[in-house]
């Protein structure tokens, strides 16, 4: 079972395509587009478990740190590169943006939605949201930069990106009513202007 | 399944010697008119002969890669905890080669060796091999073995860049590549250190040219102050520090030059045991191999252009901490094999010990080598 926000990247990407997926984790994607899709590429990710854990998958893994960019790629290499649940630990979340449409012609990002409901509660209750998406307490926390989809959208639109594609989740089911409350999770599919 | 107790040694070993009567024609143009090769193996030739892996040598070791050797309990193999029984390029599985390189002086024809024409070791005749040479021999090994292809080829440092050569040169003949603590080329820094090393042989008064077989004695010093210089290189600051900080042999200063300094004392003690076992002519060559290595250069230095050839998968691993082939260096292989669409892998292993980290027993690293093996193993099943 892939996790709710890959399944959905999943479905935007286009059998025997190529992928560059940041921060790729245990590399369950893309060995999932490797075997149903048929896609080629490369995952990168800094922890050494989880490359260990991408060598065993036969998942192509380079390991290295993101927020040094993407040098070691060249302009337009890939169809499509993916930063799922990466975003909002970035440190330069505008240099990686600019640097995923520079490499692939599409990017697909996910991040939990800050802006959903139970955060609220929480907040006018006096607290830092703790909930099964953002499961870190306020002063252990790997997230520096989160938002909701509407922040996302604005940044979108003045980096030149082209959003071609959304889904709001919830229990990884997209949804329709007040989807900017209700959604855990938020997909976006971009490409350059 | 990866190193560990449950891990064993693949025991007593034996080399063995083939014989080349063929003429190898050398990157220089000149030729090897005939030649031994000392070899070993571990782990046995599968019926289809397919799970043959190449080991290949840095500067200072040898076709003993595993085991001991009857009698000389303490001859353990330089890749021990790398290869044998439930080790990461595990016996069991995979039959292990390792081949003394021409040129070195453990058993394969080198400058040691009694040269045909003149009836005299070669000395300074010896002519200069190559990484790419290297590559040619150990093909005619494989073919001698009756292997046409091999499942993979794999090496640290200067063993590192034979398993790119591997892939460059013999595209069809090679699964998998496994490039670690290795370079595209050396540096102006690296071939630094490498000409300091040469000038500390060729000065001492006992080289007499490279000839010196005939005048009974070796450039014993100039030997020693080479390994020196090398180890220093393969160590990093940091790990220096920790093992001998400042620490004295002595109550306090002599105010004079001996081995004060623990340091000082490690390093000399390296150099002695090293100038007792290794020829110095092979050291030249050696380091000399090293610095011409360069796939891009035939290629307008387009490293990219020059790995267009190959079509194993590769797994290259760097280590944070080696300043002398450093992460970037590895990188370059990487970025080099990605735009040229290659299966590649690469792990990054934040690890002390500096270059000589591809030698030690570090978990990370030996685990990816198992996952990585696995796999390989999986794919020959």
């Amino acid at each position: 079972m892939l996790r709710q926000d890959l399944a959905q990247i999943a479905s935007w990407i286009e059998s025997n395509s190529r992928i560059l997926d940041l921060g790729c984790g245990d590399g369950a994607l893309l060995k999932h587009l490797r075997d149903s899709h048929n896609c080629a590429g490369y995952g990168i990710e800094i922890a050494d478990a989880s490359v260990l854990e991408c060598v065993r998958r036969e998942v192509n893994v380079i390991q290295a740190d993101l927020e040094s960019g993407l040098r070691m790629f060249a302009d337009a290499m890939f169809d499509t590169v993916v930063l799922s649940q990466t975003l909002q630990a970035m440190h330069k979340v505008e240099y990686i943006l600019r640097e995923m449409i520079r490499v692939g012609r599409r990017g697909i990002v996910s991040f939990p939605n800050f802006g959903h409901w139970r955060h609220a509660v929480s907040l006018l209750a006096g607290h830092m949201p703790v909930t099964p998406d953002i499961p870190y307490q306020w002063y252990d926390t790997p997230n520096i930069h989160l938002c909701t989809p509407r922040d996302f959208e604005l940044l979108a639109a003045r980096l030149e990106l082209r959003i071609t594609d959304r889904a709001l989740l919830a229990r990884g089911q997209p949804l329709k009513f007040v989807p900017n409350l209700r959604a855990t999770v938020a997909v976006y599919r971009f490409e350059r202007v | 399944m990866a190193s560990g107790s449950s891990a064993s040694s693949v025991g007593i070993v034996t080399p063995q010697t083939m014989h080349f009567a063929a003429p190898l024609s050398l990157s220089s143009g000149a030729q090897l008119a005939e030649y031994d090769v000392r070899y070993e193996t571990y782990g046995t030739l599968n019926a289809r002969r397919s799970n043959a892996v190449l080991v290949c040598h840095a500067l200072n070791a040898s076709h003993h890669v595993a085991g001991t050797y009857a009698d000389q309990p303490r001859s353990t193999g330089w890749w021990d905890n790398m290869v044998g029984p439930g080790k990461p390029i595990d016996t069991r599985r995979f039959f292990v080669i390792g081949i003394n390189n021409p040129g070195s002086c453990f058993g394969s024809t080198g400058p040691m060796s009694i040269s045909p024409a003149t009836g005299k070791p070669y000395g300074a005749a010896f002519p200069v091999v190559t990484v790419e040479d290297w590559v040619n021999v150990q093909a005619r090994v494989a073919d001698a073995l009756g292997i046409e292809r091999l499942a993979a080829v794999a090496g640290g440092s200067l063993g590192g860049m034979q398993a790119l050569s591997w892939a460059i040169q013999y595209p069809h003949r090679i699964a998998h590549s496994i490039a670690i603590a290795t370079t595209p080329k050396l540096s102006a820094q690296n071939i630094a250190f490498n000409d300091v090393a040469r000038s500390a042989i060729r000065s001492d008064p006992d080289f007499h040219g490279g000839d010196y077989y005939a005048h009974g004695v070796i450039p014993r010093r100039g030997l020693r102050v080479a390994r020196m210089i090398g180890h220093i290189t393969y160590l990093s600051g940091d790990d220096m520090t920790e093992r001998f900080g400042r620490s004295l042999r002595t109550q306090d200063y002599a105010f004079g030059y001996g081995a004060e300094f623990e340091v000082e004392s490690y390093l000399r003690y390296q150099g002695e045991k090293f100038s007792e076992y290794f020829d110095a002519n092979t050291y030249l060559l050696i380091t000399r191999a090293l610095d011409y290595f360069d796939p891009a250069r035939e290629h307008d230095g387009d490293l990219i252009r020059a790995l267009a050839p190959a079509l194993a998968r590769f797994l290259l691993i760097s280590f944070t901490t080696d300043w002398r082939f450093a992460p970037e260096r590895g990188r370059e292989i990487v970025a080099a094999l990605i735009a040229n669409g290659r299966d590649v892998s690469y792990a990054e292993i934040d690890a002390p010990h500096g270059h000589d980290a591809f030698l030690l027993d570090e978990p990370r690293y030996h685990h990816v080598v198992a996952a990585y093996f696995d796999r390989i193993a999986a794919e020959l099943a």
